[in-house]
């Protein structure tokens, strides 16, 4: 496939792995349905007795990384975990509400895994690797044995078998859910399998912890500098690989239906390290939030989208249209998903619901006191199902939209917004899940693979489980027998030293500038900023400004940052700040990957690419790879590495969902 | 709209605490009230003062991790809401509002208003899980639970260990907080074959890490962000002594 | 999967362990509550012969007495019942007293009844009454009109000791007072017992609340129509 030449070099550099200057991600070869037996057949194991030999550490514990450090502390690796709550139980994936998708067939409505492979492949815009979306859609079906086994209460029939309901972008019902709470209950599985491994000794649990540095030792990632964010101490820590399970970047945005604590630290710093960052324009805007109210608003809420499965989303057909909704008739509403996507209706794919919904509001007939927003109704379906019946299934979700709104949806139609709610890009990693920095594994959102541009609904949660059960407990042993024999780099290893030296400037810096503005008002500047220019739709212009912009905010951080305290205890304003330092530097990789990617895609999508329709046009011949930043400095240029895309079982197609 | 706030402030959990008070000025009805908490805290921040110490993650009511005793009562006391999902329309213009951090032993302050909850960690650690290994599991669908059973096993389940149960108790107690979750794994199949081993080390954990005893005043059903019902205490206090007898009489 | 049994310290007594546990603990006053209120009820359909001739009690009386060896095993019996209950009770606070070392600076409540937010007092009372009540009529220590006069068969006269005992309007007081807080403390106590031992459930909390209510109302209004018509001279 050619390439035509992008802002950034295109050369061979240290760390990239395959032939032609691009990189090779590793799958195995033959035909992609035997791809992940054949390859777990031949992965070398290692035997009981020396797994207790290697040390592996696990950021984040999340749906990743708890089910990673359980599973690898089951196999018998010495795990040691790390989190910044309080508590593993907190992580953000709690808060997903959907469900999780498998390949079960369950409802015997014609699923397999190939219809879960394709329906990822075309939801992610053909920008995922198919070999590792063959994988995931394989192993979706343990998933689901492992978390009923642990208990997860997954909703039922009167039969007592495990119910199902449908989601965005596919037309079969293949996604388990536990009421609103399926994040929370698959966390809930995971945290216990941890909890269990925590008491036997296996894994050792530092919460309140966050990792601020990776250690790099002879171009192996072998440690990580962490503070206590309780007592502000800085320690560092070694072992034989490092797993980051840190989920994404969505707060770069400010606002978004992440949790307040949630950041790219720990990526980012992995890519300061040498780590790709690949795709990071890649973002999700999910359709169906609350709308914004004020500015004060420390985040979004999101409103589970398998609402979509009975409620219509519509907007008025008049411009400027005030009137409450009950007031509007029938015939003056536009239903503009059923209208444009007559085949999926609501139910369409994440990407193009929000895109439709921007639409609509751009022209002027949004509704609420800002103009941005849409109506989610369930009138028919409750008149056709009746209350209770809609109770059942989202009584939670309802209960929470009135508790942050004050109104009652079964009355009036829900108001609804986009908002920034999951990121596809991340770290890039091969096949193992390992990134060109050796040593260093990548799971669950903070990687790159497997959503491409877009992430279809009930497939985050799938992910998740997917590489920290089943996936990198077996690859990971590839890289650990490569190093058989090796020893930890020792305590006294300068470079330790210097990681941490470094952290601990990086902390006093921030504390000692005592300027006049807040971490958090960068944040929000930031925040809007990237919204405005590389939210729903981006352009050229919009994106050279942002790129001109973040050098400026930069010097006024430095400047101008009120950091109140110092870095011993407890620390509020120095953790925003530490978090707000590096999305100073990650909004413009951003930004920049936005703007060399000239086409549309999935979650992004150029204004200046588009179908005569207005729908994403996608330029397969140029830009059908991963792009994979490596950093090269502040303020400077990243080199970009492609690893290119092949589709050999799902064809290359222009997405339709008409 | 304005308040007057009394924050509970303590430096670490060695130093002694105070009350402060600070002026909570043109806050949005509309705003949480960790969001008001915010822009107290950014004020602060300008003026100078260290921002008020305050944990919060996912702010949906779903993590579990806000905390605070607001005018004696845990999240405030709207029946299931966190304090996150606690918004300013249920406060008046001016006034008065007291906040404190959870009250228990077994959850010694850390900074003004976080509290150190790892004694509910500790108690699942003893027991508050199925022993499966990862992989080897039978078919999902291989053992049917009735419906009625799988709600009662999430309306437990849905606990999200806050600790306002603790926090609500005058005994500080953790029996709420324990019983979900024995509940939730006692009403599966799949958590039978631990269901004795379970009852007798979680009830043990939570005795040694010094919670009080349950005394049946249901403060802590009544502060429950999820509405978990008193009943599974109950079950539990139950569970417990067919655990004890078994094991008095060796049974195994 | 060796989990928590490689963790978990040497195994202790098991019936040891029960007891020193809360649950444990919870459960032994749970059942002498029980126990203390079956005989409460008892005592009290005894006393209302009160309201029969006086032949009546007084034969109930000496049947009790002529029980001999018997009757001291009961006594006894409930001794042990009545401390246990007592104890346990009292660790149980001590316990929760240190649990919640330091109280809120407003203090609100949203579910817990004023019975059961009091039963350390109306408990310690109740006790103190108790103790007043056995040297009243039992031992028969505290100077009372008529206490050791005997019927006209010869027996020791309950039925006068009763109605002189309680024409004293300080004793009947006291009573009265006291007869309040054992019906406060029943009201909370009774449901209770079916939350502790676990046969407490959504649907039956309602109808045992009403219940414990009723018994409580019951044992109040039974005890003090004894004292009130003495007092008032129905009874003579």
């Amino acid at each position: 496939m050619a390439t035509t030449t992008a802002p950034a070099p295109t050369t061979q550099r240290p760390g990239t792995n395959g032939a032609n200057g691009t990189l090779d991600g590793k799958c195995p070869g033959g035909p992609i349905e035997s791809h992940w037996d054949h390859y777990k057949a031949e992965i070398k194991l290692i035997n009981p007795a020396n797994k207790r030999k290697y040390q592996v550490i696990v950021v984040g514990s999340g749906l990743a990384g708890g089910s990673a450090a359980a599973t690898l502390s089951e196999l018998g690796y010495q795990v040691k975990c790390f989190c910044y709550q309080d508590s593993p139980r907190r992580a953000h994936s709690i808060a997903a509400q959907g469900g999780i998708n498998a390949a079960k067939n369950y409802q015997n409505d014609g699923d397999s895994v190939y219809r879960l492979f394709y329906d990822t492949i075309k939801g992610g815009d053909f920008r995922a690797r198919e070999a590792n979306v063959w994988r995931l859609a394989e192993v979706s079906r343990n998933i689901i044995d492992q978390c009923v086994a642990q208990g997860v209460p997954f909703a039922r029939e009167y039969g007592g078998l495990l119910a199902n309901r449908s989601f965005g972008g596919a037309q079969v019902s293949r996604t388990f859910y536990a009421r609103g709470q399926t994040g929370q209950q698959l966390l809930l599985g995971a945290y216990q399998a941890l909890s269990a491994q925590i008491r036997a000794g296996g894994v050792k649990m530092f919460p309140h912890t966050e990792m601020l540095d990776l250690i790099v030792v002879d171009g192996h990632a072998k440690g990580i500098v962490v503070r206590d964010l309780w007592t502000g101490e800085i320690s560092t820590h070694m072992a034989n690989t490092v797993v980051l399970a840190t989920g994404g970047y969505g707060n770069v945005f400010y606002l978004s239906t992440n949790a307040r604590g949630c950041n790219v630290t720990a990526t980012y710093r992995a890519h300061k390290r040498g780590a790709f960052f690949a795709n990071p324009c890649y973002t999700q805007i999910h359709p169906t939030c609350i709308p914004v109210s004020g500015d004060y608003q420390s985040k979004l809420t999101l409103m589970s989208e398998s609402l979509r499965n009975d409620g219509r989303v519509w907007a008025p057909k008049k411009q400027g249209d005030k009137r409450p909704p009950q007031q509007i008739p029938e015939d003056e509403r536009d239903y503009y998903l059923e209208r444009k996507y007559p085949s999926y209706g609501n139910l369409a794919p994440r990407d193009i619901s929000s895109r439709a919904a921007k639409e609509a509001c751009d022209d002027g007939r949004g509704i609420g006191e800002s103009g941005l927003g849409v109506y989610l109704d369930f009138g028919d379906a409750i008149k056709r199902l009746g209350e209770p019946v809609i109770r059942e299934r989202y009584g939670n979700l309802f209960d929470m939209y009135e508790k942050i709104t004050g109104e009652n949806a079964y009355q009036q139609p829900m108001r609804i917004f986009p908002a920034v709610h999951y990121t596809m890009g991340g770290l890039w990693v091969d096949y193992n899940l390992m990134s060109n920095l050796p040593g260093l594994h990548v799971i669950g959102e903070a990687n790159f693979s497997d959503h491409g541009a877009n992430r279809l609904g009930a497939s985050a949660l799938m992910q998740g489980l997917a590489d920290g059960y089943f996936i990198l407990p077996y690859t990971i042993g590839v890289y650990l027998s490569s190093e058989a024999g090796k020893k930890l780099p020792p305590a006294d290893h300068p470079t330790i030293g210097t990681v941490r030296k470094e952290v601990e400037d990086r902390i006093k810096r921030l504390t000692s500038i005592k300027g006049k503005r807040t971490p958090s008002s960068f944040h929000r500047e930031i925040g809007l900023m990237m919204w405005d220019k590389c939210g729903m739709a981006r352009n050229r212009d919009g994106l050279q400004a942002a790129l001109k912009r973040f050098p400026e905010l930069r010097e006024e951080f430095y400047q101008n940052l009120n950091v109140t305290g110092e870095g011993g205890g407890a620390n509020a304003a120095l953790e925003i700040a530490g978090r707000v330092e590096d999305y100073l530097e990650f909004g413009e990789l951003m930004c920049f990957d936005a703007l060399h990617r000239e086409e549309s895609c999935g979650g992004h999508f150029r204004e200046e690419y588009q179908t005569e329709d207005g729908e994403a046009a996608r330029d397969d011949e140029n830009f059908a790879y991963v792009a994979a930043w490596e950093y090269k400095g502040t303020g400077q240029n990243p080199y970009l590495h492609k690893e290119m895309l092949e589709f050999k079982k799902a064809h290359l197609a222009v997405r339709n969902y008409k | 709209m304005n308040l007057t706030l009394k924050v509970w402030r303590q430096k670490d959990a060695k130093s002694p605490g105070k009350f402060e008070t600070y002026e909570a000025r043109n806050i949005s009805t509309h705003a949480s009230f960790l969001e008001m908490l915010d822009v107290v805290n950014e004020d602060l921040i300008s003026k100078g003062i260290e921002p008020i110490h305050f944990e919060s993650d996912c702010r949906e009511g779903i993590c579990g991790t806000c905390s605070m005793v607001i005018d004696g009562l845990p999240h405030g006391g709207q029946p299931g809401t966190t304090v996150c999902q606690l918004h300013m329309r249920y406060f008046q213009e001016g006034q008065v509002v007291t906040i404190e951090p959870w009250r228990a032993k077994p959850f010694p302050v850390v900074r003004d208003l976080i509290v150190d909850r790892s004694s509910f960690d500790r108690i699942i650690q003893a027991g508050g899980y199925i022993s499966v290994r990862t992989g080897g599991t039978p078919d999902a669908n291989a053992l049917p639970v009735p419906k009625q059973n799988a709600d009662l096993a999430m309306d437990a389940a849905q606990c999200i260990g806050c600790g306002a149960c603790v926090a609500a108790c005058r005994n500080a107690s953790g029996m709420l907080f324990m019983s979900a979750k024995m509940g939730h794994l006692s009403y599966l199949p799949q958590g039978q074959a631990e269901r004795s081993r379970r009852a007798l080390a979680m009830v043990r954990q939570h005795d040694s890490e010094g919670f009080g005893n349950c005394t049946n005043q249901y403060e802590c059903e009544a502060a429950c962000p999820k509405e978990i019902s008193v009943a599974y205490i109950a079950r539990m206090n139950r569970d417990y002594a067919l655990a004890s007898a078994k094991e008095m009489a060796g049974v195994e | 999967m060796s989990t928590a049994a490689a963790a978990a310290p040497s195994r202790p007594n098991p019936l040891a362990a029960f007891y020193a546990s809360t649950i444990g603990k919870k459960w032994i006053v749970a059942l002498t509550g029980l126990g203390l209120i079956g005989f409460v009820i008892g005592h009290l359909l005894g006393n209302l012969q009160i309201f029969l001739p006086p032949d009546y009690i007084n034969t109930y009386a000496k049947k009790l007495k002529d029980l001999g060896p018997l009757l001291w095993i009961i006594r006894f019996g409930l001794l042990g019942i009545f401390v246990l209950h007592v104890v346990n009770t009292i660790q149980l606070r001590q316990r929760s007293a240190a649990a919640r070392p330091e109280a809120y600076a407003v203090e609100r409540k949203k579910a817990a009844s004023k019975a059961s937010l009091t039963m350390i007092i109306s408990g310690l009372i109740l006790l103190a009454f108790i103790v007043f009540h056995l040297l009243h009529f039992t031992l028969t220590v505290i100077p009372t009109k008529d206490i050791h006069v005997l019927d006209p068969l010869g027996r020791h006269d309950v039925y006068r000791m009763v109605v002189g005992g309680f024409q004293n309007p300080l004793v009947s007081i006291f009573y009265l007072i006291s007869m309040g807080l054992l019906c406060m403390h029943i009201s909370h106590g009774f449901q209770s017992v079916f939350q502790t031992i676990g046969l407490r459930t959504r649907r039956l909390s309602g109808p045992l609340n009403l219940l414990s209510n009723g018994l409580g109302w019951f044992l109040f209004l039974g005890n003090a129509a004894i004292v009130l018509a003495i007092l008032f001279g129905l009874v003579k």
